[in-house]
């Protein structure tokens, strides 16, 4: 188990591919510049970065939602319309749960597929079967009031998963859990992504999360915000208690550290 | 991910495993016992204010057309019910067709203005002037050009109604949580979409606060207006009677007009904060019951 610079050449053709982007906000504040970077399919990347270094604005603009100054965003297979814009089967997870208070939690986690005009029927039993993968059975009558934060970072990501998307954006999502919970929750996304295989970006400024996490740790640095390293992470899965236990783990952590030390130095 | 999981993530529990048991307030005559306190208390007040009223009427003998006790004006209620209650039912009929033409124009263009911001800039000024002059001012003339005196009623209450509906709506149109809206976005949601399912719901709790006001409003509108109309008016609603009674030193008459006026008002209020309540139940911050 190593955590070592990503080899450049790989002959799949990746998810997404990001070349050159830059973002300048209205105000003058260049948010990020020049980022290059390919996302593969079923693979569970890392953003991580300090505060302020342009990891929301890449995962917003990677996710169609304002569009680059400078560069392009492209998705060698997905769906183009007509005019040529990409379509891509995403789904994307706030660093708050985001939901609609009047709804319950079945109505909220299907939001995208009444959007998409599924039949109610069908919607609502898809959006059950997804609220029970992420442990939620017995709660779909339930408000967002009545949940703990942690079950409304749930039904978000239920919501996020019920299209089964190719891609999941997720920006800091367990941020504002306590620790128990964001392991559980942690432990819990690694099951839906080993058994779903979507692409997993994953937004966060903690290194032990990103360790535990991912197979891909995508180091930012702030003051234009711009990709430092991209570490691979080896360690096998499925990952669990143990791992995070084991001299691995802390080996690891103690790496992708350094190169984040590096990197806020930079 | 293209075909979809059919097992189930390994879990130990959610995070938290059991709903909260609630344990049921006790109950009297059907209300939890600690509201109680809320309903005794003013109608003690009330009760201890009439009294002095009426001992003073009648220690002092004060003639009954400068000040009626509270028992004669009951009285008279009850005697001139026949007159009264029909008065009643048209400045009823007056308040709530007001109400309810403020609601379809109030949202209907709040709507429209949060689809369009150049209609929004280029229109709401002149709600603004229709708010802020005074209806007394421009009742006269109202009647005067549309003739129908009844049309002319319900035209002013509900020059004085709309404002509050429709600026309370605009608010809640542009209220819907900014996250929310990117999702919508994200998953190409059309305008429609976005107004049904996420601006309108988001806009609820406001619409509804403008409704507690304007139904008070709708009201005082009606009355307003009916006294500028005068006795010269073919309309016979409750300021028509107080106006009447008092050019006819009846005064504990126009007491008892007074009172049916306040009591349709308080009906009003509770009718429109129990709309409210039974919307927003079960989401929104007014309206659900906490435990702590
Ligand atoms: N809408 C905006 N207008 C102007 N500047 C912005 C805007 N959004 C972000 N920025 C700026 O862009 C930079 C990057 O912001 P961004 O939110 O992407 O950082 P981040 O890495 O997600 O930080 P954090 O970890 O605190 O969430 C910051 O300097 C921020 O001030
Ligand atoms: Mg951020």
């Amino acid at each position: 188990m190593t955590i070592a610079p990503v080899a450049s050449a790989t002959n799949a053709r990746p998810l997404v591919s990001i070349r050159d982007v830059s973002k300048q906000f209205a105000n003058g504040t260049i948010a990020i510049r020049g980022v290059d970077l390919d996302l593969r399919e079923a693979e569970f990347v890392s953003l991580l970065g300090p505060s302020g270094c342009g990891k929301s604005t890449l995962l917003r603009i990677i996710a169609g939602l304002g569009a680059p100054s400078a560069g392009t965003v492209d998705w060698p297979t997905s769906a183009h319309d007509a005019s040529g814009e990409a379509h891509p089967d995403l789904g994307f997870v706030f660093q708050d749960p985001t939901l609609m208070p009047w709804a319950n939690a079945l109505k909220n986690t299907m939001l995208p597929l009444t959007l998409a005009a599924v039949s109610k029927n069908e919607a609502e039993e898809r959006a059950a079967e997804m609220l029970a993968l992420v442990g939620l059975k017995g709660f779909e009558k339930s408000y967002p009031r009545e949940l703990s934060g942690g079950m409304k970072m749930r039904v978000s990501i239920a919501r996020a998963l019920v299209t089964h998307p190719k891609i999941l954006l997720m920006d800091e999502p367990f941020a504002a859990l306590d620790e128990i919970t964001r392991h559980k929750l942690n432990d819990d996304l690694l099951g839906l992504w080993w058994q779903n295989r979507f692409t997993a970006v994953f937004v966060t400024h903690s290194v032990f999360e990103s360790v535990y996490l991912s197979q891909r740790i995508v180091v930012m640095a702030a003051r234009p915000g711009r990709v430092m390293a991209d570490l691979q992470n080896d360690a096998p899965y499925p990952r669990d208690a143990l791992f995070r236990t084991s001299a691995d783990y802390a080996h690891l952590c103690r790496a992708a550290s350094e190169t984040l030390k590096r990197a806020i130095a930079a | 991910m293209t075909s979809s999981a059919t097992t189930s993530v390994p879990h130990d529990g959610t995070d938290a495993e059991a709903r909260p048991v609630s344990a049921e307030e006790r109950r009297i005559l059907g209300l939890p016992a600690s509201s109680w306190p809320g309903i005794i208390a003013p109608v003690v007040i009330g009760i201890i204010a009439l009294t002095a009223w009426e001992l003073t009427v009648r220690i002092k003998g004060i003639p009954h057309y400068i000040l009626p006790g509270p028992i004669l004006i009951v009285q008279t209620l009850w005697n001139d019910w026949a007159t009264l209650s029909e008065s009643l039912l048209i400045t009823l009929r007056i308040t709530f067709a007001a109400l309810i033409a403020a609601i379809a124009v109030g949202v209907s263009l709040a709507i429209i203005f949060t689809q369009s911001k150049w209609l929004e800039k280029s229109l709401f000024p002149y709600a603004v002037i229709l708010q802020v002059t005074p209806v007394v001012s421009i009742a006269p003339l109202i009647i005067i050009w549309v003739g129908d005196i009844n049309l002319s009623l319900l035209i002013c209450a509900w020059i004085v109604a709309f404002f509050p509906i429709l600026s309370n709506t605009i608010l809640g149109l542009n209220s819907a949580d900014h996250n929310l809206i990117n999702l919508f976005q994200l998953y190409r949601a059309s305008r429609w979409q976005t107004l049904r399912y996420l601006r309108l719901p988001a806009a609820l709790p406001y619409f509804l606060g403008g409704l507690k006001i304007s139904g008070g409003l709708a009201l005082i509108g009606a009355v307003v207006a009916e006294f500028v109309a005068g006795t010269g008016g073919s309309a016979s609603g409750l300021a028509y009677r107080i106006l009447e009674s008092g050019y006819r030193l009846q005064i504990p008459r126009m007491f008892a007009a007074l009172l049916l006026i306040s009591l349709s008002g308080i009906a009003i209020f509770f009718l429109t904060s129990w709309i409210a309540h039974l919307a927003l139940r079960h989401w929104h911050e007014s309206a659900v019951r906490r435990e702590n």
